[in-house]
Parts: C-alpha cells; structure tokens; sequence
C-alpha cells in the first residue's frame, strides 16, 4: 500500500505538480515573444517582472502550507512536494531578478546598483534572494542528512526571507497596498501557525514530566 | 517646438510619411460626413475603433517626430485609477461610462462663473493634432496624438482676475460610475493644478480626442488635460470642475504621498522618485530587448518651459 503510494507520488503526483508550476514561467516566455497568441501587454517587461516576482511569493508561502497541511490532514504527500516547491520559490525569484537586471535595466550594472544601495525595498529584496542561495543548495536529500538538526535551523530562515519578501512587495508599490496585504496576511496566519505548535510543544514538555510524577 | 533635440531617434522609428499622408487622406474623406457631429458628438459609439471622427489641422510646430505609440497600447495601457488601478482596468471598466451628457463648472477667481455645457466650452475653439511626449512618473513613456486646443484660449474666455495665481481642476464624482472612487486608495475626487502662466503655455492642451477620434472613456472623455513637459499624472481626465484660487492647490497625488509627488512634477531625470531612478525610462511599444531611453529635462520641451522655472530650486519644488 504505501509502496504504491510513493510510487504514485514519485511518478505521477510530483511531475503534475512540476509542469503546472512551471506554467507561469512558460506563459510569461510565450507571451515575451508573442508566441501562440499570447500577448503580455503593451509593457511585456513590466508584466514579466511583476508577475516572477508575485509567483516567487505565492510559491514561498504555498512552500509554508506544506507543514499546516501535513499536520492536519496527515498525509505525507504535502512534505514530500515541500521542496520542489520551495525551489520553484526560488526560480521565480531568480527570474524576477534576470528580468530586472537584462531587461527592465538593460544590463547596466551600475544602475542596477545604485538601486540597490539607494532604495530600501530592492535593499530588502536583495537580501531575501541572497539568503534563499544556501536553502536553494541545501535543499537535496543528502545535505538534508549531512547537516543533520543544523540543516532544521538553518531552513528556518525561510521564516524570515518570507517576511523580507512581502515587505519588498509592500514599499514597491505605489499607492494600492491591497495585494500585498492579503499575502501579508496569509504569511502572519502561517506564522502564527509555527508560534502556536511550537507553544503547543513547549507545554507539552512542561506538562509531561509533572504527569509521570503523579503517576 | 521639440526639435528632438540631440538624442538621436533612429530613423525607423520616424513614421514613413506615406503612412501618416494616408492617414490624413483616410481622415479627410471622413471629414464631410464628421462635421455635422464634430462638436457635437455622438454620446455614444466610444467603441474603440469607432470613435466618432473629428475634425481638426494638425499642429507640426507642435508635434515631435517620433512615431506615435499604437491606438491599442494608448488605450489599453495607462493609469485612471477612478476606474482601478491596474492598467488594464481603464479599458475593461470604462466602456460604460457616459460621457455625454456633460457639463463643466466654472467659478471662482474670474468674472465669467456659471455650469456650462460641454458643446459651450469647447465651440469657439479649432481643434489641432499635436503628437506630445508623454512621460508617465512610474518611468515609462509613449508618443501620443492628441487633438485639443490651448487651454490658454479657454481660460481667456473665463475672464480671470488678478487674484487668479492658480487654475484647480476636478475630476468627475459619480461612485456609480467610476468604481475606483468607491476605494479610499486616493482622496476623490481627483484634483490637479496649475499656476497660471503654465495654464497659459501654448504647449498645455484642453484635449478631447485621440488619433483624429473622439477620446476613448479610458482616456478621459470627455475633458482631459495634456501638460506633455510634466508628469502623466498632471494630466487629469474626466473634468467637470475648474476653478481659479489664489493659493496653490492641494493635488491628490501630492496629498496622498507628498514625499513622491510635488506640485510641479516637472519630468526631471536628475530628480529621483524615492523608490526610483528618473534619469532613464521605459518606452512602450517597441521589443522587450529594448535599452532604456534617458529621461529629458522637461520630458524634451526645456525649450519652450524652463523660462517658466527660473531661479527655482527643481530639486525642492519637484
């Protein structure tokens, strides 16, 4: 039973997950080109921008359901896609980067940089992408066992790369904060979420030894 | 006007004067029929591609040479946030907006007030095509051809007095209408201002339509204002209300973030948007492996309006 499970995981599951979430990224390379009638606007490099970067953060916090879900319907397909989709997090953020850096700036460096040392929100956007590099190259099986409960902690810097996303979103708005909200306000749920289990955990172990005394 | 100054545009981007002489030749036969409707417009049929014809001359001294950006992408892509703010929402949420009947108000410092007719302002004045940059505050730009008339000589007819420093104008307020107003994402309605010797420039334009038609809703039919030499957002659509004040006015953008968006809101490259560059921008229409165009001072008119600004600190009066 459950080894047709995992087979069923391995070969059908995780590759209907892979090509749909592939599917932006396919569009947007469509649309660049004008490709199968598929138009991106009268601003292409805006709407690839903009939208690498909103897939990055539905992926990032779809990546943080993985565990909520796991725990309540306990059903282990969720923490097996938790890393396919955790670097599909990250190839939309290194898209959105390649789109500002080749063409939304045209390869010029120097202005590139001078974004990022003058204005906040790319400062804190840079550095959220800089801090998802060792996730990204730690994310495979035999890291995982290699670094052993360092790699737990060092993972949970997804925490706050989600938090820096958002907030790069939120200041790089202009006026209509409303988008950014909402994932605001999902991040807050699924990080409330940790605070609460790992409340839960801590009195639990408070509670347990006073238990086996009394008994 | 514009010679376009030293920045070299490449020649393939100039339209072919065969194209634009058809054009006109196009527009010409449709002229006879037009005139009855001219002035008087239809109220309806603001379809995109069947926007009533208008009839107008074409202001070459006015007009820069660079090829206009495509009816599609002027009306497909822009910011209106009465209607959302997305921009794509203008075209997909103003079609039923109702242009016609409309009337706009006058009052304040000038000796001639009342609420007149739209068909009563825009009579006396001959219509001219002026092909204008526009150079949006968000770092994009496009080339449009407008038709409109000098704001100049309507304002004139309105007799201001010397008390007159500022003209303040107001967009429509019809929460039914307009979606957007509904959201408290701006303060509505919209207002916009400017001091009185920009009003009187002969390069700002009372515009009323667009590649030789009617404005589109999504553009700012029926009254809409084009200060090609500042920022998009100067150019407030839908005007019901115009007004002369001897205090500068509070504009909504500058209301709503006066750190980002001054009063004056002069296309100035050398003047940073706090969260970005305006040295460089965007333009529409052309391959996404495109370079990015240096801004220019004035958006490209320095000519004709940097005498306006002298001895101003643009750094301070953004």
């Amino acid at each position: 039973m459950t080894a047709t499970r995992s087979t069923a995981t391995r070969f059908v599951i995780k590759p209907l997950v892979f090509i749909a979430c592939l599917g932006p990224a396919i569009h947007l390379g469509l649309g660049a080109f004008g490709l199968w009638g598929i138009s991106l606007g009268a601003d292409p490099v805006h709407t690839m921008l903009h939208s690498c970067g909103n897939w990055a953060l539905k992926f990032l916090l779809i990546t943080l359901c993985m565990t909520p879900l796991r725990d309540m319907t306990h059903m282990l397909i969720w923490q097996r896609l938790r890393r396919m989709l955790g670097l599909f997090a990250f190839f939309y953020v290194i898209l959105h980067f390649t789109v500002y850096i080749v063409l939304d700036q045209s390869g010029h460096l120097n202005a590139v940089w001078q974004d990022i040392v003058k204005r906040p929100y790319i400062t804190i956007g840079m550095l959220a992408l800089i801090l998802l590099i060792p996730l990204a190259v730690t994310s495979t099986a035999a890291m995982q066992r290699r670094l052993g409960r360092r790699w737990t902690r060092l993972h949970s810097l997804i925490y706050p790369i989600a938090v820096l996303g958002v907030w790069h979103y939120w200041w790089g708005v202009k006026k209509d904060i409303r988008e950014p909200l909402v994932f605001a306000c999902v991040l807050t749920v699924l990080l409330g979420y940790r605070l609460y289990r790992r409340y839960r955990r801590y009195q639990a172990s408070v509670h347990l030894p006073r238990v086996a005394t009394q008994g | 006007m514009p010679k376009p100054s030293s920045h070299s545009i490449a020649s393939s981007e100039i339209t072919p004067e065969h194209k634009f002489l058809s054009r006109r030749a196009l527009l010409a036969g449709g002229m006879g029929l037009a005139v009855g409707q001219t002035l008087g417009f239809q109220g309806r049929a603001w379809g995109q591609d069947n926007g009533a014809p208008l009839t107008f001359t074409r202001n070459a001294e006015y007009s820069v040479t660079e090829a206009p950006n495509s009816f599609k992408d002027i009306s497909t892509y822009n910011n209106y946030y009465e209607f959302g703010t997305d921009k794509s929402d203008p075209s997909e949420h103003a079609q039923k907006f109702r242009p016609r009947p409309w009337s706009v108000t006058v009052d304040g410092e000038c000796e001639v007030k009342g609420t007149f007719d739209l068909e009563d302002i825009l009579k006396p004045h001959p219509l001219q095509e002026r092909i204008y940059r526009m150079r949006c505050v968000e770092a994009w730009s496009m080339v449009v051809p407008w038709v409109g008339f000098p704001l100049g000589d309507l304002i004139k007819r309105f007799k201001p007095t010397a008390n007159a420093k500022f003209v303040k104008f107001f967009t429509l307020l019809d929460l039914k209408q307009m979606p957007g107003e509904n959201t408290s994402v701006l303060d509505w309605p919209y207002t916009e201002g400017l001091r009185m010797d920009e009003a009187m420039h002969p390069l700002t334009l009372m515009t009323v339509g667009l590649y030789g038609k009617v404005l589109p809703n999504q553009n700012g039919a029926p009254l809409r204002l084009i200060v090609p030499w500042k920022y998009g957002f100067k150019g407030i659509k839908a005007i019901n209300h115009i007004k002369f004040v001897e205090a500068m006015p509070l504009t909504t953008w500058a209301k709503s973030a006066p750190d980002e968006y001054g009063f004056y809101a002069n296309v100035n490259p050398a003047v940073d948007h706090p969260r970005w560059s305006q040295a460089t921008e965007r333009h529409i229409g052309g391959s996404i492996f495109d370079q990015r165009r240096p801004t220019l001072p004035f958006n490209g008119y320095a000519t004709e309006v940097a005498s306006l600004y002298s001895g101003m600190n643009l750094k301070k009066f953004f």
